[in-house]
């Protein structure tokens, strides 16, 4: 015998959301929620509201800044938190370098990797235990293995080959002190669920995920940005283009696709017949090798 | 959006047997893979196909050590979608060390194919870890769909084919399970697996794919009793006449309206719903699966862990459950376990061991005072508050249960409630 619920898409994912955030936060006895200004974590914020409102969230909004951000983004990450009376908490990988916990290869190399440093010492100063994140299954082929509730130890490390068991929406949220939990109630969305639910939910999203026109380079399969910490190098020729951000994470790894798609819907309808995924068709450190996301994530990395 | 149908698979069976190959297959045949995700697996380390082909078993075999020794260890769960059915496909690891990731797998899925090589049975023997994961998959209230692969080893023979059947239908009678779907496919190639293939003209039955969009839906949630574990109470001030306390959580099963009889508890204090509400939102009714917030008519004292539900129900502090034993740490009978039913929490100890199953023959051992990992057994708990005693088999959502062990914290067992004492 089995059984179903007769909610429609959308409406089964949202519960889902909103019943692992409500269990995330009262298994927890200081949790955070990872805040970009993404629209991963524009959607799970705005599933926060839904979980925790008329109360206020019980968790601050965190965001591992690497300083190389695109413009736009870190102003909607502020005027998010003040326009919800939310409290916000910025740990700068700027901080850790000048800390000494990170040292780049050279002034301008990629701080991706190194906001794993900077996120376990955020969780070390701030004794978060909890960090629900927006993470979905289908972004990479390491991520799809994860759990809903995915512990880590107390070095914040994912250990891929021994993972808690997860049985049913019985959630085990139990640690031992220094341990913490990641927790991503967006796992079963895919990027069509996100644009969708964006559309359904009129969710604010930085201006930058929408067509554009930005100075870029050719750089093999990608169109890089050319910004202050990304120059056009030696002979490279600048084009500007009509872009727009599938993704958008830090400037040295992340680059815009090609697309006229200006609104909601016309994205929808692009991501309908993208024949690329979306970190494949954008993110130059997924490029380094086949397992660096689960690389990464096991030094801690959300 | 138009309503589509959910169908969560999960693949069994023993390791080698091909189930992540024909994840990927499903996946490539249907669409569902991307071009740089091909291009991925065309370039991948590891990769056992020939030249010019593709290894599919990667497009779920993410880890680097699950290429790097070409098994599965954890659940993958990928996603896709035809016009009329979204599918979320888990591929769960054949070994046996790994089966409490298939026991994760398959309790998040509703239909289960248990993959069987036709190329390596004598005499239709079938392997261990196919009994078990049949088992595994049947007591955790899945359908049961049998794929016997690699078929294109055996020359398609009708007589092998035939051997396999005979024994997956002894399996199916031995387990409870009337009139399984067995498809005859190779996984590698894709045939019949989602379109019908030529080289087996004697099969006369559907694709796997269409056999599995096929599977009933079964009993709607909605009709079931209403359940309502409590995640949290919601105080909201306001004016001081007002001032009332909510009920977070999402309703488990069956459906509510205002104005409706609820109780609370073991001691099923009765109160009524007096508002329900969602983040903006006030509903007449709520039903199974819908995240909201409960107000009632009096201060009932509910919390998180109590459960709300309608006037049928019942409370027992004895109970007979099959368990899945997952943790490494063997069961300790002088040990209590915490007991995760809902939100709620109860301290428990195992008082017997009813029988275990033997995995050969799928016999029940009785007399066995000893649980340990991957042990399928039918034991008698003690909880030191009443627990709802609603039966797996009527209603998933409140009859499951874990353990959990109080000093590690690992979830040392998945438990399905089967009776009363």
């Amino acid at each position: 015998m089995t059984f179903f619920s007769r909610l429609l898409h959308l409406d089964r994912l949202e519960s889902e959301a909103i019943f692992i955030l409500r269990e995330a936060a009262a298994q927890s006895q200081n949790p955070a929620l990872l805040f970009s200004g993404g629209k991963d974590s524009a959607v799970l914020l705005h599933l926060a509201l839904k979980a925790f409102r008329p109360e206020k969230l019980p968790f601050p909004l965190l965001h591992i800044d690497t300083g190389h951000n695109f413009e736009g983004v870190t102003e909607f990450r502020d005027e998010t938190a003040t326009r919800l009376g939310e409290r916000l908490v910025v740990a700068h990988v700027q901080d850790s370098i000048a800390r000494g916990s990170v040292r780049l290869a050279s002034p301008l190399a990629s701080r991706n990797a190194a906001q794993a440093v900077t996120l376990l010492e955020a969780i070390e100063a701030h004794n978060f235990d909890l960090l629900l994140g927006g993470a979905r299954r289908d972004e990479d082929k390491a991520r799809a293995k994860e759990r809903v509730f995915s512990h880590r130890d107390a070095f914040g490390a994912w250990n891929p080959k021994s993972q808690r068991p997860e049985l049913w929406d019985l959630y085990n949220g139990r640690l031992q002190a220094g341990e913490n939990f990641r927790v991503f109630p967006l796992s079963n969305w895919t990027e069509l669920d996100i644009w969708t639910y964006i559309e359904r939910e009129k969710i604010a999203l930085p201006s930058l995920y929408f067509a554009h026109v930005r100075p870029v380079v050719r750089d093999g399969e990608f169109w890089r940005p050319v910004t202050a910490v990304t120059p056009a190098a030696a002979g490279q020729v600048i084009e500007n283009r009509v872009v727009r951000f599938r993704t958008v994470g830090d400037m040295t790894c992340t680059c815009p696709i090609e697309s006229d798609a200006a609104d909601v819907a016309a994205i929808i309808a692009e991501t309908r017949l993208s024949t690329l995924s979306e970190r494949g068709a954008t993110r130059m450190d997924d490029k380094v090798n086949e397992a660096a996301m689960e690389r990464r994530k096991r030094e801690g990395y959300f | 959006m138009t309503q589509t149908k959910l169908v969560r698979i999960v693949t069994a069976g023993s390791v080698d047997d091909g189930k992540s190959t024909l994840i990927g297959r499903i996946l490539h045949d249907s669409q569902a893979l991307m071009t740089d995700q091909v291009d991925a697996l065309s370039n991948a380390r590891f990769s056992r196909a020939e030249k010019g082909d593709l290894d599919l078993s990667f497009v779920t075999d993410g880890l680097e050590s699950e290429r790097e020794q070409g098994i599965t260890i954890d659940a993958a769960y990928r996603y896709f979608a035809t016009p009329e059915t979204s599918f979320i496909v888990i591929d769960a690891p054949g070994h046996e060390q790994y089966t409490r990731n298939m026991v994760t797998g398959a309790s998040n899925a509703d239909v289960a194919i248990v993959l069987v090589d036709a190329s390596r049975l004598h005499q239709g023997a079938l392997k261990v870890q196919t009994r078990r994961h049949a088992t595994i998959a049947h007591l955790l209230g899945l359908k049961v769909v049998f794929a016997v692969n690699k078929m294109d080893l055996v020359n398609w023979s009708l007589k092998v084919f035939q051997e396999v059947e005979e024994s997956l239908k002894r399996l199916s009678r031995s387990l409870g399970i009337t009139n399984p779907a067995i498809v005859p496919i190779n996984a590698r190639s894709g045939d019949n697996v989602v379109t019908i293939s030529p080289a087996a003209p004697w099969y006369q039955g559907a694709s796997l794919l269409d056999v599995l969009q096929s599977q009933g839906e079964g009993t709607d949630l909605s009709d079931l009793p209403f359940r309502f574990p409590v995640q949290r109470v919601v105080r909201v001030d306001g004016h001081k006449l007002e001032a009332q306390r909510g009920y977070a959580g999402r309703v488990a099963s069956g459906q509510v309206a205002v104005g409706e009889a609820v109780f609370v508890g073991p001691h099923r204090r009765p109160t009524k719903v007096s508002r329900i509400e969602t983040y903006d939102q006030s509903l007449g009714r709520a039903e199974a699966g819908q995240s909201v917030t409960l107000y009632t008519e009096d201060e009932v004292d509910a919390a998180r862990g109590d459960i709300l539900t309608g006037p049928e129900s019942s409370y027992a502090n004895r109970v007979i459950a099959d368990l899945c034993w997952l943790d490494d740490q063997a069961w300790d009978p002088r040990r209590r376990y915490l007991l995760q039913q809902g939100t709620a929490a109860i301290t428990s100890r195992i008082e017997s061991v009813l029988h275990i199953r033997d995995m050969r023959d799928l016999s029940e051992v009785r007399g066995g005072q000893a649980l340990k990992l991957n042990d399928i057994a039918l034991v008698q708990l003690h909880t030191q508050t009443p627990i709802l005693a609603d039966h797996f088999q009527d209603n998933p959502k409140t009859g499951a249960f874990i353990l959990i062990d109080p000093e590690t914290n690992q979830t040392a067992a998945a438990g399905m409630i089967r009776g009363v004492v």
